[in-house]
């Protein structure tokens, strides 16, 4: 089984409309959604969901006031400033360390498990997909993402489907280290802005860090040429196979407006040749026609 | 006065409503990058740094002279970032959150604390912005230390704006809480829309007063604008999708300093701004 990643670095450079355009032309792959943060692939999707579950992260600090004698114990151990004068704590700021639990004499704190997302199994028109929410303002993403990439691997596995598409997040932090642990290739959608290049420029060593085979396709290329090619000449130093242009086109965002991927919307348009071509060069790199 | 810049989704225009935003006030203005996974900010305001300063988050390091093997350490750990055999203490400094518990119940001392390096604090000034990011060092997973050390660096006087990185988890709420006001930079698509609703929940839980500024404004639907009205969030601005702006924006230019009706509209931007903070116009 392989799994391609599709990351960016940079937000909006593409990675969602792209994932599902390749979705349209895979025939009959798993799709897994790893930006848990801003999920959006199921704008296009429309998943029906067959399988709704909660994702558990970490406990919070809660105190039991009939117990607290208010020593102070808590807020003098707590790094995170999240217990006030008065001993309640902020759930915002909590860190979920527990160390206030441990270290109260009076055994007056509580620490419940927390319900900190969903994620959900689903059916959508080509093929099965694990995708999730993260709850606002929670912390554990990597572990989300971590546990959809699990889902995504174990339901292909059942189904028999060879080639998972993971749609992943933005950054190079905590969510994007735990999507690109032991996928095949990660591909790196990357735009010629001066941000789109510094950005990609992080995600591609990050990518080397985890020695995971990396690519690149560039998004929006006609919009500067120059960077274009300054995208071409970096991945060719670092040995990075560029998998293909696709020019600046407004039918993408007409396409979604319609929640239809682009090949969907306008199957013979200019813009669906150019994805038709990255698509076959991505299956066609070493990394990707390495056998299982 | 505070003002964060956030999006929900990313690349919706925080960092062009940030920089353009900064040039056109008057000084004393800071800006503050703390989207630290992938900061952008200097690639339009381009100050000269003048201050470099490697930022670090305290992990434990065992004494094995000392240590008993008792198991305390890994037990108190809530993170996994300590384990404890007959034979071996192996410590995981990337997992650790620095919470300092298996160095207070060490019953035997045998924990001391040394930094894990987060990534970099830079700090630099560009024609009366004065200007600080972090860059979190590629492969380091935690982000909100970094950007809690960037926010300190905001001075008490003047106008501090806050490039927040995109989503709605913890690194956001490090940059946007306590902020005064909170611009959400949006674009009128279903993404724009679906995002931008995550970020308002967002908002109003840490109960800060918002308004809207529509980025390629006229590629799109009108969904986001009576989602904002119904919502009662109001609109400050729309910047028209213009092929000039998007590629003076791929050469790394802020359009306000180009086109001077934009300056004079980020000025009256950040005038309705101190107006609606001022009066702490919360939506509920």
């Amino acid at each position: 089984m392989k799994e391609l990643v599709v990351l960016s670095g940079k937000g909006g450079t593409g990675k969602t409309s792209l994932t599902a355009s390749f979705a349209t032309l895979a025939n009959n792959c798993m799709l897994c959604d790893a930006d848990v943060d801003a999920a959006d692939l199921h704008l296009l999707m429309q998943p029906e969901i067959k399988k709704r579950s909660d994702f558990k992260g970490g406990g919070i600090a809660e105190i039991n006031r009939d117990k607290c004698t208010g020593c102070g114990t808590c807020i003098d151990m707590c790094r995170w400033s999240a217990i006030s004068s008065d001993f309640v704590v902020d759930d915002i700021q909590c860190e979920g360390c527990g160390v206030c639990v441990d270290f109260c004499p009076e055994q007056a704190i509580d620490f419940p498990i927390q319900t900190c997302g969903q994620w959900f199994i689903s059916e959508t028109r080509f093929g099965p997909m694990v995708h999730a929410r993260l709850g606002i303002a929670e912390e554990n993403s990597g572990k989300l993402v971590t546990l959809v990439r699990q889902q995504a691997k174990q339901l292909a596995e059942e189904k028999g489907i060879d080639l998972i598409i993971t749609d992943g997040p933005p950054g190079v932090g905590c969510p994007v280290i735990a999507s690109v642990g032991g996928a095949t290739s990660v591909v790196i959608i990357a735009e010629p802005t001066v941000s789109g290049i510094h950005d990609m420029a992080r995600a591609m060593e990050l990518c080397k860090h985890f020695k995971v085979p990396v690519l690149v396709c560039i998004n929006k290329f006609d919009l500067n040429p120059e960077n274009t090619t300054r995208i071409e000449t970096m991945a060719k130093d670092n040995d990075v196979p560029v998998v293909g242009r696709i020019p600046f086109d407004p039918t993408f965002t007409k396409a979604m407006v319609q929640g239809k991927t682009l090949l969907e919307f306008d199957p013979d348009g200019s813009a669906g040749e150019y994805i038709k071509k990255v698509w076959t060069a991505i299956l066609t790199t070493p990394a990707m026609m390495v056998a299982n | 006065m505070m003002i964060s810049i956030a999006s929900g989704k990313g690349g919706t225009g925080k960092t062009t409503v940030a920089t353009n935003l900064a040039v056109s006030v008057d000084a004393p203005v800071h800006l503050l990058d703390c989207d630290v996974e992938e900061p952008n900010a200097h690639l339009f305001l381009k100050p000269a740094i003048e201050e470099t300063k490697t930022i670090t988050t305290p992990v434990p390091e065992i004494d094995l002279e000392k240590c008993t093997h008792c198991r305390k350490c890994s037990e108190i750990c809530r993170f996994k970032a300590i384990a404890v055999t007959d034979e071996l203490v192996l410590t995981f400094p990337e997992l650790c959150h620095s919470c300092g518990g298996c160095m207070a119940i060490c019953p035997e001392n045998a924990i001391r604390e040394v930094g894990r390096e987060l990534g970099v604090l830079e700090m630099g000034a560009k024609d009366g912005v004065s200007f600080a990011h972090g860059r979190l060092r590629v492969g380091e997973a935690m982000a909100p230390p970094l950007i809690h050390v960037v926010r300190a660096c905001a001075p008490e006087n003047g106008l501090t704006l806050i490039d927040a990185p995109p989503g709605t988890s913890c690194p956001v709420i490090a940059a946007m809480k306590d902020t005064d006001f909170v611009v959400l930079v949006t674009e009128p698509t279903p993404f724009g829309l679906h995002d931008l609703k995550l970020a308002v929940e967002a908002v109003r839980m840490l109960k800060i007063p918002m308004g809207l500024v529509i980025n390629r404004s006229d590629m799109g639907d009108d969904r986001v604008r009576s989602y904002a009205q119904s919502e009662g969030v109001p609109i400050l601005m729309e910047i028209p999708f213009d092929r000039k702006i998007a590629e003076s924006y791929s050469r790394g230019e802020m359009f306000a300093l180009t086109y001077p009706e934009w300056k004079a509209r980020f000025r009256k931007l950040a005038e309705q701004i101190k107006t609606l903070a001022g009066k702490g116009a919360d939506v509920q």
